[in-house]
């Protein structure tokens, strides 16, 4: 299952990579892949933007806006102001999450 | 005095709601670490401790990796009930079987779910494991708040003095749990490296005897059919509790309203097709887009749920005998409002699913909201021409 192409995040900067891997192993939607030593994006539509790729690369080689993908989270903060989280408890907006 | 202070948290973490809530600041960051050396006895031993292992930090509680009915339906109410955080697990360091210094260290959430899922998948192993305070989230939610994150890792790592109870320096972290933990700050801070596991507790034995080494399956996340519907609860309920309770007062009075004043016997008769059909859209939204969601074609969400509320609608006024004579203006609210409801209703799966992204849901939500509001608008003018056409005002 894919989400809408061509609207995610995901910035990729090759000089930076060292090609470590460490992107392949905690994407959960195998978007990246090994070639001649370095990361490459296999298929950025399956981005979820979790963020994880660029929070465990040392070497700043990724950037994704990172983000809850949940449609209560975005309403929730688009009145109340501030980011989307998985705060859905504060009102009884919805008490699902995440 | 000691005493008082270690009751403290567990009592505030009752009282909190789930997904932790705002206020993130309930429990000052030292005041949980005295918890870890904590007998569970204290609080009343929970049933699936085992017994305690004394080691140089301290004695550790042992976990049994059998689940038992009392887990099964702890599992339910974790899946049905907007509670959830009174299912909350301790955190701190826990053991599995007869861990030694060599043992393999597992990080996990204190969510009843994900603990339960962990110690589950731990039958025959001898390991510890150290649970971060996530406020009763799941590793993945949990990860993308923060809460499963760097600076809990370390501060646990130290404040269970998780140094001296192995000798070796690798922790194995959910892969899940990587949007929240930056493996390189982790060791920098703690010393320890960070490997990250497999996505499911399922394949943690298989991960840990190919030598701390997942195969490309364990690394990727799926959303079959099951797990798709194990979600559906939590996206009903609060339709069905929300919006349902006072969608239907709101059709009742309509219909019952009279010049002369509300009539029961006509807000029954004519309202309750209306009931129904709230009914409906909320099972198309809710329940039959997710279940189907791979086979309704389209890519949005809105769009998804919009189709099955409009598939269902025109099946049920076709099928069933209630719609049988429909008022024109009726008939173009029943087909504007209620797929609008399902479209809506489906778009809330977004935040329940394995794949959808914030930037994506961002685009939907600014094509759909002005949409949903433009036919909200014209479905409450359409009842009022209904109104005033039954009054012979029109």
């Amino acid at each position: 299952m894919k989400y809408l192409s061509n609207v995610a995040s995901l910035e990729f900067f090759p000089d930076r990579c060292v090609g470590c891997g460490i992107c392949l192993e905690v994407c959960p939607h195998e978007v990246f892949a090994l070639e001649n030593k370095k990361a490459v994006i296999l298929d950025r539509d399956r981005c979820m933007e979790c963020g994880a790729c660029a929070g465990n690369c040392a070497f700043g080689a990724l950037n994704v806006d990172k983000g809850v993908g949940c449609a209560a989270a975005i309403i929730n903060s688009l009145i109340s102001g501030g980011e989307p989280s998985c705060d859905c408890s504060g009102e009884s907006k919805k008490s699902d999450c995440c | 005095m000691a005493e008082l202070k270690f009751m403290k948290p567990a009592l505030k973490e009752k009282t909190t709601a789930c997904c932790g809530p705002a206020q993130g600041a309930l429990q000052e960051p030292g005041e949980m670490s005295g918890n870890t050396s904590l007998p569970p006895g204290k609080q009343g031993r929970p049933a699936w401790v085992t017994g305690t292992l004394t080691t140089e930090a301290g004695p550790i509680s042992i976990v049994s990796t059998d689940l038992t009915m009392s887990d099964f339906w702890e599992h339910v109410k974790c899946r049905t009930s907007a509670f959830r955080n009174n299912y909350a697990v301790n955190p701190g360091l826990y053991a599995v079987g007869e861990p030694d210094k060599n043992s393999a260290v597992l990080i996990s959430a204190n969510y009843k779910l994900s603990f339960d899922a962990l110690r589950e998948a731990l039958k025959g192993l001898h390991v510890w494991v150290l649970v971060l305070d996530t406020k009763g989230i799941n590793v993945w939610c949990a990860a993308g708040k923060g809460t499963f994150g760097t600076d809990e890792l370390i501060r646990s790592i130290f404040s269970t003095r998780l140094d001296s109870v192995v000798n070796h320096r690798k922790i194995i972290v959910p892969q899940l749990g990587a949007p929240g933990i930056s493996a390189h700050q982790v060791r920098k801070s703690s010393g320890f490296t960070v490997c990250y596991g497999p996505v499911k507790a399922k394949d943690i034995s298989r991960y840990i005897s190919a030598g701390y080494k997942a195969t490309k399956e364990m690394r990727t996340i799926t959303f079959p059919l099951i797990d798709r519907l194990i979600l559906t609860p939590m996206e009903i309920n609060p339709a069905m509790k929300q919006y349902y309770p006072a969608y239907s007062l709101a059709m009742l009075a309509i219909f019952g309203l009279q010049p002369a004043g509300i009539y029961f016997r006509e807000a029954l008769v004519d309202g309750l097709p209306f009931l129904l059909l709230g009914l409906i859209s909320v099972l198309a939204g809710g329940l039959i887009t997710p279940a189907l969601l791979p086979y309704i074609p389209f890519r949005s969400f809105a769009i998804k749920g919009w189709l099955t509320g409009t598939l269902l609608v025109i099946f049920s006024l076709k099928f069933t005998a209630l719609f049988s004579q429909m008022n024109t203006v009726l008939l173009i609210f029943t087909y504007l409002f209620f797929p609008l409801a399902s479209s809506y209703i489906a778009l809330q799966f977004t935040g329940a699913t394995t794949f959808t992204g914030m930037s994506g849901v961002r685009k939907e939500l600014k094509i759909a909201i002005p949409l949903y509001i433009a036919g909200i608008v014209v479905s409450l003018v359409l009842l009022l021409v209904f109104k005033l056409g039954a009054w012979g005002l029109l």
